[in-house]
């Protein structure tokens, strides 16, 4: 086939930071290269290679709008311009990157702890962590509110119990993100 | 999980959680009730919104080579006038996604986005990407199935996208309760 030409019609690249363009054609050379010759066989396999998850890291592109503890920093636009040159090769590559980013690294850089910040998101922004985020559940999926994982607070710890289902990364992440009732109210835990 | 036809270089799991011990100090202090995972999925579906795009992208651009190469009835498919209007509805659908995410990026860098602005992008973004995988898997004729072509595989995915960060329906009506004031989710109201 012909080589990629992203579709332009409108000149939105004329809106484009020098950045931003830059970012947009880093992600696209390496889909080019490394992704589209391979992406059958991991899917013929069911398997999200692990090369992807240090490249990805290596690149700079993981939690991309997030800013300080090693996160790049990058504008709102250029994490979309990553978003869609990584799922111009394929929707799972930017799925493990929309996990990572926007699911597992966000609610610690927006809720946590300096502690956790600081522990967390260094590792998950260089691919050497995968994170994973739990809120839906076997029967609750439109309807988070209802859901039945429980967080029990036993004094010096907490108990949790239930089920999450479809969870991306899930068997193959570090740190997870699971969504708990904490009594009367809602609350979350990372573990 | 086993038997996946769609997202099938991504894992996804089951995670069953019995008695499981959490010290003190792993709870995320800093939100309580559905604020928290709503906020992270905000940002992801504002991704979404822009990726669908890619999807898109690369279904068009294989569309339009292949249409330009194959010769059936003595010409280019892509001379026929039913082609030509299926390439035109996409380069429009995409071309009005564009505007939408680019401008929703804007307002998110300002921060003065809405949520039911990301709803609208994702709902929209990944609709018209799933329609014209469908339109591009039609234009390659019997060589849209085959998996040389990325057509199949971006139309299987995509059936994932339009399904979770909040269902294509789930969308509307978090849009639809934006215009009327009601929301329609349950039947107590
Ligand atoms: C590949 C994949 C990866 C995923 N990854 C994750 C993940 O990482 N983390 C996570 O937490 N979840 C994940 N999910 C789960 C996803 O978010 C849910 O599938 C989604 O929220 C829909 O829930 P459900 O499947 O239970 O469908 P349901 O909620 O049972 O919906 C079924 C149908 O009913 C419709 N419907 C539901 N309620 C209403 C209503 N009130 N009115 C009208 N129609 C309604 C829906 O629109 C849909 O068409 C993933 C799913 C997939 C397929
Ligand atoms: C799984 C499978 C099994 C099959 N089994 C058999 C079989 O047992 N025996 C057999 O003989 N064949 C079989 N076929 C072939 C099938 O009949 C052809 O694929 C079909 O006729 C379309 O031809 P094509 O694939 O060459 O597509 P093309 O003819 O190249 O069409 C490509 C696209 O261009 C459009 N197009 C073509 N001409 C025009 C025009 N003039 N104006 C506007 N648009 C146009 C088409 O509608 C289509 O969207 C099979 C196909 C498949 C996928």
């Amino acid at each position: 086939m012909e080589p990629y030409e992203g579709l332009d019609f409108y000149d939105i690249e004329s809106l484009l930071s020098e950045e931003e363009i830059m970012i947009r054609d880093m992600v696209r050379d390496w889909v080019d290269e490394e992704v589209l010759p391979n992406i059958e066989k991991a899917c013929e396999d069911g398997v999200f290679p692990d090369e992807w998850r240090v490249a990805l890291g290596e690149m700079g592109v993981l939690g991309a709008p997030l800013k300080g503890y090693d996160c790049p920093g990058l504008s709102y636009v250029a994490y979309g311009l990553i978003c869609q040159e990584l799922e111009r090769g394929d929707s799972g590559l930017r799925s493990f990157a929309s996990v990572q980013g926007s699911l597992a690294m966000y609610p610690i850089w927006d809720f946590g702890t300096e502690e956790q910040k600081n522990y967390y998101l260094p590792k998950l922004t260089s691919g050497e962590w995968i994170g994973c985020f739990g809120l839906t559940e076997p029967d609750y999926g439109s309807n988070p509110g209802d859901m039945i994982t429980k967080a029990e607070d036993k004094g010096d710890h907490y108990l949790l119990n239930g089920a999450k289902m479809w969870i991306t990364n899930g068997t193959i992440a570090q740190v997870a993100i699971v969504w708990a009732k904490l009594r009367w109210s809602n609350s979350w835990f990372h573990r | 999980m086993k038997g996946k036809y769609s997202l099938r270089a991504s894992v996804t799991s089951e995670l069953v959680f019995q008695d499981c011990k959490i010290p003190k100090d792993r709870i995320l202090p800093g939100v309580k009730g559905l604020r928290g995972p709503f906020s992270c999925l905000n940002n992801a579906r504002f991704g979404i919104s822009w990726g669908a795009l890619g999807a898109a992208m690369a279904c068009f651009h294989s569309a339009k080579t292949y249409t330009l190469s194959r010769i059936q009835f003595d010409h280019p498919i892509a001379s026929y006038q039913l082609v030509q209007n299926k390439l035109a509805w996409m380069l429009r659908e995409i071309t009005k996604g564009q505007l939408l995410a680019y401008h929703l990026g804007k307002k998110k860098d300002a921060g003065t986005w809405i949520p039911e602005q990301i709803s609208l992008a994702k709902m929209n973004n990944v609709d018209i990407a799933l329609d014209i995988a469908r339109m591009a898997r039609d234009m390659h004729g019997a060589n849209g199935i085959l998996d040389e072509y990325p057509i199949m595989r971006h139309m299987a995915n995509l059936e994932s996208v339009k399904t979770y960060e909040g269902t294509h329906d789930i969308h509307n009506l978090i849009i639809g309760k934006h215009i009327t004031g009601i929301q329609a989710f349950t039947r107590t109201i």
